[in-house]
């Protein structure tokens, strides 16, 4: 009961400041509400006894993309609302086709969960457990092991962004 | 009930009590070896030696009128300055002062992770100062300040990589635990790093020679300019709270935390007869006192060079200290 009561008031904070996020006048305050957004999905992590997973999250992308993003807003002029730039029928249209598609994966997603019955007992069992259980040591040996072949293409996938990134950038400055 | 909220709260209340008094000490500490390093006396009127000034000053800083700007982006100005201390202050809930539990809040498994994050998350407040003062030598700060603490903090996670291939656990209490047993500081194993993390934390605190955020030569007191009264304050307190999480991360790691000297030496047992925080505070303060001796010594560097600093020699030498020890780990 417990651990179903804070997931929900979880889920709840999360879909509301996603909403903040989106909706909110400056550019700025919308970061800020993204920095809260993926602390609360840490504390989620953590409910379910993934305590790397949730230290990672902090790390990566509460402390290191957003900051990134933050750097972005600050050095772009956001003061003029970027009106000229849209075309309201051209905006109508993408929205319908996102919503669209937004909404066929909510269906598949809830069409599949309700298939395969409730959930298996256990999901949200990590509340109460202590923290020390320990699974960074599992989560490397699975990491190296099973899954070695997608963990060095997505490393290689970074690569190639960073150099891709570089040159585009040094192509710039060269001419 | 007891074991679960009333002592951990206890705990939590004495801890955060004692690391603002240690700050107060630690700025007329600051301010006596600069004075000593320039041959001068520091504050002396308030109290013997001026001991007092330690708390004249915070009393000053609360008394003082409390300035918005009016252009200010008033919510983000009023929340910075919280958001630059509280994660300096949560930091200190996984730091243990002794093998006892009664000496930390908490020992989880990915405790130096846990450091790395919050402390990732401090420097919002900086930022979001900068911003949300409106005015542009603090915006100039902020964007230094986002800059230097993003290519920073790479170096000082590769190092410390390399650190937890050595012990093979990111607990801190687990660290010390792993230093008594091979009976070696790993400060001494891995004296490549020591010095890497010590550089990084000094640019992550923003301190000379890297206080390029708070240059008062270009920016006029940097991310802080337009604050005043208790909020400076909290910036003020939150930088030396982060000295002395850094001082404390370096001693756990590399030196030995609460163990004493040379534990590899029987007859030194008489060491022992100091308990065991003394032995981690005082080794702290020791840092603490480094980070102070090189203010006073060291010029701050130009922007250019400190991010050359940073991504030409310290992630370089980062990661070639990452594969060293790897490579040793695998023979050896």
């Amino acid at each position: 009961m417990a651990e179903a009561l804070l997931f929900y008031t979880l889920a709840a904070l999360i879909l509301g400041l996603g909403v903040m996020v989106v909706s909110a006048r400056s550019a700025v305050h919308s970061v800020l509400f993204l920095v809260v957004n993926f602390l609360l999905v840490a504390v989620l992590y953590v409910t379910l006894n993934a305590e790397f997973v949730a230290v990672i999250q902090v790390l990566v992308y509460a402390g290191g993309i957003v900051v990134l993003y933050l750097f972005v807003v600050m050095l772009v002029n956001l003061k003029q609302a970027p009106e000229r730039f849209s075309d309201p029928r051209r905006l109508a249209r993408s929205g319908l086709v996102l919503g669209g598609v937004v909404l066929a994966l909510i269906v598949v997603v809830v069409s599949s969960s309700l298939r395969a019955g409730a959930a298996p007992e256990g999901t949200l069992s990590g509340f109460g457990t202590p923290f020390t259980s320990g699974n960074t040591e599992q989560l490397g040996w699975v990491l190296y092991t099973s899954y070695l072949i997608p963990f060095e293409l997505a490393s290689m996938l970074l690569l190639v962004a960073m150099v891709g990134a570089i040159v585009l950038a040094k192509r710039h400055l060269g001419e | 009930m007891l074991d679960t909220v009333v002592i951990p709260l206890l705990k939590i209340a004495v801890l955060v009590n004692a690391v603002l008094v240690a700050v107060t000490f630690l700025v007329l500490m600051e301010r006596k070896v600069i004075a000593w390093a320039q041959s001068r006396l520091g504050p002396m009127r308030v109290g013997p030696y001026g001991i007092l000034q330690a708390l004249a000053d915070p009393i000053k800083l609360i008394l003082k009128e409390d300035i918005t700007p009016v252009k200010a982006d008033r919510y983000v100005f009023t929340l910075a300055p919280i958001m630059s201390l509280v994660p300096a202050l949560v930091v200190f809930a996984v730091v243990p002062f002794g093998p006892d539990p009664l000496y930390y809040i908490g020992d989880i498994n990915v405790g130096l992770l846990f450091i790395i994050s919050v402390t990732s998350i401090g420097v919002y407040g900086i930022i979001l100062g900068g911003w949300a003062s409106n005015s542009k030598y603090p915006l100039l700060a902020s964007l230094r300040a986002s800059a230097q603490l993003i290519s920073y903090e790479i170096a000082v996670t590769m190092t410390l990589v390399s650190v937890i291939l050595t012990t093979g656990t990111l607990s801190l209490v687990g660290i010390v635990e792993a230093q008594r047993e091979s009976g070696i500081w790993f400060g001494f194993i891995q004296p490549v790093a020591l010095v890497l993390v010590f550089i990084g934390g000094l640019a992550e605190t923003n301190r000379a020679p890297f206080d390029l955020p708070e240059a008062e030569t270009e920016l006029t007191g940097g991310f802080h300019t337009e604050y005043s009264g208790m909020r400076f304050a909290l910036f003020f307190l939150a930088e030396y709270a982060n000295m002395i999480v850094i001082s404390a991360v370096v001693v756990l790691i590399f030196f030995g935390g609460w163990l004493r000297p040379f534990p590899n030496i029987a007859w030194l047992g008489f060491l022992d007869l100091l308990p065991a925080w003394i032995w981690f505070v005082g080794k702290v303060f020791l840092f603490l006192y480094v980070f102070i001796w090189i203010r006073a010594t060291l010029p701050r560097y130009r922007y250019d060079q400190l991010m050359s600093l940073g991504w030409k020699v310290l992630i370089p030498v980062a990661i070639g200290n990452l594969v060293v020890t790897g490579v040793f780990k695998v023979v050896f």
